[in-house]
């Protein structure tokens, strides 16, 4: 992974080149939690929408301010807020129809078995991630999903680092109950 | 405390997945130089198609400039979209995708109906406005087309005054004359026949009454040829206003 020196050094000298960067080493992060946050057929225009904000954002900085951006977490503080903008708009439009967008392929690789099987997993994960408390949700997937550190979470949530560990633990807590539940002990994870 | 072997967290881990292709052509506007019908201009578009055409001094002072209207960065493009080099040429446009995702909606219904003007023809700005729904919007039409982000694409330079005169035009009036020459349009009779107060060409032998430009009127053998000044009194006469050039919304029958 690149490190943000380089990626911010880059910015700094050519904002549209070393932009490109940003998006390719960031773009993976962003998207992930995105499919968290929106339904699966609005992450990729949520993502997208994340990059043109802090593009926009960006023009507006010095040299100075844009080398002491840590980039993950600013860019996921600026998806939480876009998430939360457009579940707010979404909540005074009537639902929009059916998205008709072809599901991913999924990646060449594992058996037909090992992938019916990570997709039921990853199906019935993220349909329990669905009914954490929003605060607690963000916590753990910037943490297990993301892979941020805890200081990066207490960031992008903005509250101090002791706070977001306990979401993160609380969070996962509360998602091992619900699975249990709903597939009994013994089944679902493992 | 969360350990590394974690189930639940292993399998959150795995909810992690690479972004989809598309996702930086969404971020990323594409941007080239290529000849047109007035030299070479920059072209930028998006995913979504072509949405921004200008000349400038310097591929900077174009990104500048399209950064600072749109907001997104540009890239380099690998290649132009379909049908772009030849709409610059001159050949039709119509097929050609466009990006006008930034207008209002009567920006955007200026814009489609000046796209429906043939090559070789002319248009007056109030007849745009009654097009684009907004018959009194004479003067916001003039305003939207100067701000037009794809002329020659969108072929603002049709648009014409009511006199009979090019009018104004992004790539300046003497430009607007000779594009309208090229697609030969007689650019000095429909300006004597404005002069003479003749707006609308009428055929005796079909009945039909049009623009002057339209490919219809210029058929007419001068006989048959019948000058109005208003609509009106072409109408009351008894002629039809024609389908193609639609000099005005024709009455139910």
């Amino acid at each position: 992974m690149v490190d943000d020196t380089e990626l911010t050094a880059a910015l700094a000298a050519d904002l549209d080149a070393g932009f490109v960067d940003v998006v390719r080493v960031h773009q993976r992060s962003v998207y992930s939690v995105a499919l968290r946050l929106a339904a699966p057929a609005d992450a990729q225009d949520l993502a997208a929408e994340v990059f043109l904000r802090a593009y926009r954002a960006l023009r507006g900085y010095d040299g100075v301010r844009i080398r002491e951006l840590r980039l993950r977490p600013w860019l996921l503080t600026i998806l939480r807020n876009a998430a939360r903008n457009s579940a707010r708009d979404a909540s005074r439009r009537p639902a929009p129809p059916p998205a008709a967008e072809p599901v991913e392929k999924p990646a060449p690789g594992p058996s037909v078995e090992q992938q019916v099987e990570q997709a039921d997993t990853a199906r019935e994960l993220g349909t329990v991630l669905g009914q954490l408390p929003d605060v607690q949700r963000l916590a753990v997937v910037l943490r297990h999903v993301a892979g941020l550190p805890t200081v990066e979470v207490a960031e992008v949530l903005g509250c101090p680092e002791g706070t977001a560990k306990s979401h993160i633990s609380r969070g996962l807590q509360r998602l091992r109950a619900l699975l249990c539940a709903e597939s009994g002990v013994g089944k679902g994870v493992r | 405390m969360v350990t590394d072997s974690d189930p639940v967290a292993d399998a959150l881990g795995e909810l992690a997945v690479a972004a989809p292709s598309g996702l930086a052509g969404k971020v990323f506007s594409s941007w080239l130089q290529a000849p047109s019908r007035i030299g070479a201009v920059f072209v930028a578009f998006t995913s979504d198609g072509v949405d921004y055409v200008r000349t400038a001094g310097s591929a900077e002072e174009f990104q500048d400039r399209y950064r600072d209207r749109f907001g997104r960065p540009l890239r380099p493009a690998r290649r132009a979209p379909r049908g772009l080099l030849p709409a610059l040429r001159g050949r039709s446009a119509s097929a050609l995708r466009l990006d006008l995702h930034g207008l209002s909606d009567f920006e955007r219904d200026v814009l489609a109906a000046t796209r429906r003007i043939s090559a070789g023809q002319t248009r007056p700005y109030g007849w745009v406005a009654r097009e684009a729904g907004r018959p009194r919007a004479v003067r916001a039409v003039g305003s939207v087309l100067a701000r037009n982000p794809v002329p020659l694409l969108v072929p603002c330079h049709r648009v014409v005054r009511a006199d009979g005169r090019a009018g104004d035009y992004l790539f300046g009036t003497s430009r607007k004359e000779e594009l309208l020459r090229a697609e030969d349009v007689d650019v000095d009779e429909v300006r004597a026949l404005a002069a003479a107060g003749v707006h609308y060409v009428g055929s005796a032998t079909t009945g039909v009454v049009c623009f002057p430009t339209c490919h219809h009127a210029r058929r007419i053998t001068p006989a048959h040829r019948h000058g109005f000044a208003r609509i009106a009194a072409a109408l009351s006469a008894g002629y039809r206003p024609c389908r193609h050039c639609r000099p005005a919304v024709a009455e139910p029958a």
